[in-house]
């Protein structure tokens, strides 16, 4: 067997390109040193990213770094789609800077420098084939965000959430490693569909105590990173002290990162009879919590966290029945996982970005209370915030939403696990009594009540202009979720591909 | 596309290229006066589908189905859920359609000539053309998925029209009891069709197919998987109807929305539930049916006795009035659990007498709060005196609501009691008996509103009183009343296009 790898470079056309970007916005940064040309930069490269993501992905799956019949690298159809999917929320999210970066305060080539760098992460982590490139990928998609979480300066809130995230996330590093070494330790492989042979051909292994706590270490690592519960305290905090558009990517492209790794090891490696009822248990806790916790919210971003929370146990949910299950239904459970976090992410950006629109330049997610009447105020602004919210607790007209929980009732009545369908059923009530509470919040007339406790200090409300960038991407990405939203067999056949 | 096909579409497509026209007109009044004609032009393609129902399923199949729709129109939308685009309609889900036509027209119209206080004329208008599009997708729906997605369709915009228009009064307290009654009706609704998603579901995940025409009569259920699903789908069509002790979101609700919001939830929002029963919930699961009907029974009649008995003590007008639909909607539901043709017939004629006679009764509640501001009985005695037509039809609604012989009222209570007694068996004897009582007691508190509300010294608020009708309530009124008589004297406009295909589907229940 040859040694030398053979590397297959139209496979890491979109890794180069999203690679490229990073150094390109750097580049400018330091040439040009115009901020608009850095974020034309980064914006260009995005786009490049997700066109090459889509071009690759249309022909055969490719392979590369290929050790006999394992590959470290395998781009598929599932690959492209998460590749093209964090191109496009990088891309979104630099629109949602767009009042950021003006201020003058944030520095501008860093801001693209990391996002670029993370999209990297986002881009391979779809593909990678091996243990480690997984662990890398996700790395490289965390890393930079330790940085621009902490990006508000002079912000204590902020520099707490960014120590408090990165404390966590190493901690949930260090968590996914050990178990990945474990796994090698029992079955002296690293690739993904080599440990699942492995694993499946000789069940004396899973009878190790080794074994399940290497399933269980690496499965909670991964937890850690979709903010499932019980590893979700960091992600409230976080969130809220980030600056908006960087809670906008945690919440959609870096928690579909921990959906992908999580899919990519319990797909191919781990015994599912082990991982199944752990996801179970998980993921009804997850969406449990998650919408009781919402409840209570007062705090705009705040609410979005303990909602993404929730959203992740609904994305887990479908993983939860394949212990149970016969084949076909697995496969239909990751593609349901994959679906509903496709249209999670577009109606999360959708929600973010109406909030960056409706607040103050630069501003943090404030109070809800803030952002009473506000659909009163600019109407369509509003009813793409409104329409966003309702998507997301999965109602008509947000069909996209409506779809994506019958995608993942569906699956799980497939797979014979129907207690969680009902306890997915009965949390969207729950789920409901908050984003309507939101949703209605912005058609209240403002001054029906606190007259008297506006908060001192903020721009009078009426004031705030819609960032013209914002509000495209807030059009866009409500355009995509409308379509999806009546021709969800589009988002069904990438997922299941 | 046949003429059939392209007016199932049409009754769908025109409420909602009205909404969309309404939304898109700067102007008040114009937005709402087009409004009014989208549904008009509905009520005309709702009973246009009336003409030429031959069905066309006798030419390709040998033993025909129990679900014989006049019309079909079937389209895949979405493979991988098991979603197709399946329309049709029948005798059972025709009369519903036009009621639901007729009174969302009469609900327009009424808005053109007067807009409750609280927002935009014409964005109520638009409200309401969406919420009929979701009943009428509702009725017309072949596909268990399509079904579950227009049910889910009618939540927000009802809330909306709850929140927007409701209550009276802007004051604090008004807003907040508004908002609360919304809520509630958006969750309880909400926590029943998620019941109803699951539901759906179980079946499509058994059967592998979602196509009611194809999975009615139970063809291939195991008894377990029809019993869950048959659980599943009760709960959640029993909150929608309402059945008690699931009700309890219905009276706020009906109080606090705007007129035109309760005539459209009493008098069509709750078919949905009552429809959905017959249509998917027996027909889908016949032996979970038939292993539930004497809970449902029992539930029926507790439902009629604990209505009837709430009604004798309130004292607001529109709250009795929402009341008493649960009394009613407990007869049809007692006519559906005998699971017999006449209890079905008895169902299907029910529900469109409730949904005229209390459409009517609404609109009458909402004229009287409307010019005296206030809904307490006791404030209202005397109306005879200073508004003698308005008392005149209050009282011709409550007579017919009570199923005087004559009205429309009288058929789906009697034969829902013939119905349990024809089944026979000590269960349905004393079910048929408490039904009957109950019957009596829903004539005591209909002429105990009577005698408060019509008879008597003028209160100051009743003594202004001007005795005239506006031209616009007359017109929305008269469509009603003579349906009420129509229905009453001449039950088979119903119960003629509805006979066959309840022998069909009590066919398929043996």
């Amino acid at each position: 067997m040859s040694r030398v790898q053979s590397v297959d470079s139209v496979a890491l056309l979109p890794a180069y390109l999203a690679a490229g970007t990073a150094v390109l916005a750097l580049l400018v940064d330091l040439v040009l040193a115009r901020r608009t040309a850095t974020i034309v930069a980064a914006a260009t490269g995005a786009l490049a990213t997700l066109v090459a993501a889509v071009a690759v992905g249309a022909g055969a799956e490719r392979r590369t770094f290929c050790v006999g019949a394992d590959c470290s690298y395998v781009f598929g159809g599932r690959a492209a789609l998460v590749a093209g999917l964090v191109a496009l929320l990088a891309l979104g999210v630099l629109a949602l800077a767009g009042p950021l970066l003006r201020d003058g305060v944030t520095p501008v080539g860093e801001f693209c420098f990391l996002l670029a760098c993370s999209m990297t992460g986002g881009v391979v982590l779809g593909a990678a084939g091996d243990l480690i490139t997984l662990i890398v990928a996700v790395e490289a998609l965390t890393l930079p965000l330790y940085i621009l979480v902490g990006l508000r300066r002079g912000s204590l809130a902020s520099a707490e959430a960014a120590v408090t995230f990165f404390v966590v996330s190493v901690v949930a590093t260090t968590l996914t490693l050990l178990g990945a070494a474990l796994l090698y330790a029992v079955t002296g492989s690293l690739h993904l569909e080599r440990l699942g042979a492995i694993l499946a051909d000789r069940s004396d292994l899973l009878d190790l105590p080794l074994t399940t706590v290497a399933v269980t270490l690496v499965l909670a690592g991964l937890a850690f990173k979709v903010a499932a519960v019980p590893f979700h305290a960091w992600a409230p905090a976080t969130y809220d002290g980030a600056p908006l558009p960087v809670a906008a990517y945690l919440s959609t492209a870096s928690k579909l990162g921990g959906v992908v790794a999580l899919l990519a090891v319990v797909q191919h490696a781990l015994p599912l009879s082990v991982a199944g009822p752990v996801l179970a248990l998980v993921a009804a806790l997850t969406m449990t919590v998650g919408n009781l916790v919402a409840l209570r919210q007062r705090r705009t971003v705040r609410l979005l966290a303990w909602s993404s929370v929730a959203q992740a146990g609904y994305i887990l949910a479908p993983l939860g029945a394949l212990a149970l299950a016969d084949v076909d239904a697995r496969s239909a459970a990751y593609a349901a996982a994959l679906a509903y976090a496709v249209f999670f992410v577009l109606l999360e950006l959708a929600a973010f970005a109406g909030v960056v629109a409706l607040r103050p330049a630069g501003a943090d997610g404030g109070r809800l209370d803030d952002l009473r009447g506000a659909a009163r105020r600019h109407p369509w602004v509003g009813a793409g915030l409104a329409f966003a919210l309702i998507g997301l607790a999965g109602l008509p007209p947000g069909l996209a939403g409506l779809f994506a929980k019958v995608t993942v009732v569906r699956s799980l009545l497939g797979g014979d696990a129907a207690w969680l369908a009902l306890l997915v059923a009965l949390n969207a009530v729950i789920g409901l009594a908050y984003y309507l509470r939101f949703a209605a919040l912005l058609y209240t007339p403002a001054d029906s009540a606190l007259a008297g406790s506006a908060p001192a200090g903020d721009a009078p409300a009426g004031a705030i202009r819609p960032a013209r960038v914002v509000v495209v991407a807030l059009a866009v990405a409500t355009a995509i979720a409308v379509i999806v939203g009546f021709a969800p067999q589009l988002v069904l056949d990438l997922a299941g591909s | 596309m046949s003429f059939g096909e392209f007016l199932l579409v049409a009754v769908l497509a025109l409420p909602a290229l009205g909404a969309l026209a309404v939304a898109a007109i700067p102007r008040d009044l114009p937005a709402r006066v087009a409004g009014t004609v989208a549904a008009g032009l509905t009520l005309v393609a709702a009973l246009a589908l009336a003409v030429d129902r031959s069905g066309s399923w006798t030419a390709y199949a040998v033993t025909p189905p129990a679900v014989r729709p006049w019309h079909a129109l079937d389209l895949p939308w979405v493979p991988g859920l098991e979603l197709r685009f399946h329309l049709g309609v029948d005798g059972i889900s025709w009369p519903l359609v036009v009621l639901t036509a007729l009174l969302t027209l009469l609900c327009c119209g009424y808005t053109c000539w007067r807009v409750p206080p609280g927002g935009s004329g014409r964005a109520l208008v638009a409200l309401l053309l969406v919420v009929e599009v979701g009943i009428l997708g509702t009725f017309l729906a072949l596909d268990l998925v399509l079904f579950f997605l227009f049910f889910e369709i009618v939540l927000l915009p009802m809330y909306a029209i709850i929140v927007g228009w409701g209550g009276d009064g802007t004051d604090p307290a008004a807003v907040a009891a508004r908002r609360r009654a919304a809520r509630k009706f958006a969750l309880y609704t909400l926590f029943g069709s998620v019941l109803l998603l699951v539901g759906v579901y179980v079946v499509v995940a058994a059967a592998g197919t979602a196509d009611i025409v194809a999975l009615t009569g139970g063809n291939g259920l195991a008894r377990g998987t029809q019993l869950a699903a048959f659980t599943l789908l009760a709960v959640a069509f029993a909150v929608k109807s309402p059945l008690w002790p699931l009700h309890s979101w219905l009276p706020d609700a009906h109080t606090q929305a705007p007129t035109v919001g309760s005539v459209l939830l009493a008098g069509v929002l709750l078919k949905m539930g009552t429809y959905g029963l017959i249509r998917v919930a027996v027909g889908v699961a016949p032996e979970g049916a038939r292993w539930a009907a004497p809970v449902l029974g029992v539930l029926a009649v507790a439902a009629i006795l604990i209505g009837s008995l709430v009604c004798l003590a309130q004292t607001e007008l529109k709250r009795l009035i929402a009341y008493s639909s649960v009394g009613h909607m407990g007869f049809v539901l007692l006519g559906i659990a005998t699971l017999t043709a006449t209890g079905i017939q008895a169902a299907l004629i029910g529900n469109v007498a409730h949904g005229i006679i209390t459409g009517l009764l609404f609109f009458l509640a909402g004229a009287i709060k409307d010019r005296t501001h206030t809904g307490a009985l006791r404030e209202l005695s005397g109306l005879r005196e200073t508004a003698p037509r308005l008392s005149g039809l209050l009282a011709f609604a409550a007579v017919a609501s009570l199923g005087l012989p004559g009205l429309a009222g009288f058929w789906g209570e009697a034969f829902a009691v013939v119905a349990a007694v024809e089944v026979g068996g000590a269960l349905w004897i004393t079910l048929a008996v408490l039904a009957a009582f109950g019957g009596a007691l829903t004539a005591a508190y209909l002429l105990r509103l009577l005698r408060q509300v019509t008879h008597g010294t003028a209160t100051p608020a009743v003594a202004e009183l001007k005795p005239g009708l506006a031209g616009a309530e007359v017109a929305a009124w008269t469509p009603l009343v003579l349906l009420a008589l129509a229905v009453g004297l001449a039950p088979t406009l119903v119960l003629g296009v509805a006979e066959a295909p309840v022998t069909a589907l009590v066919e398929v229940l043996r």
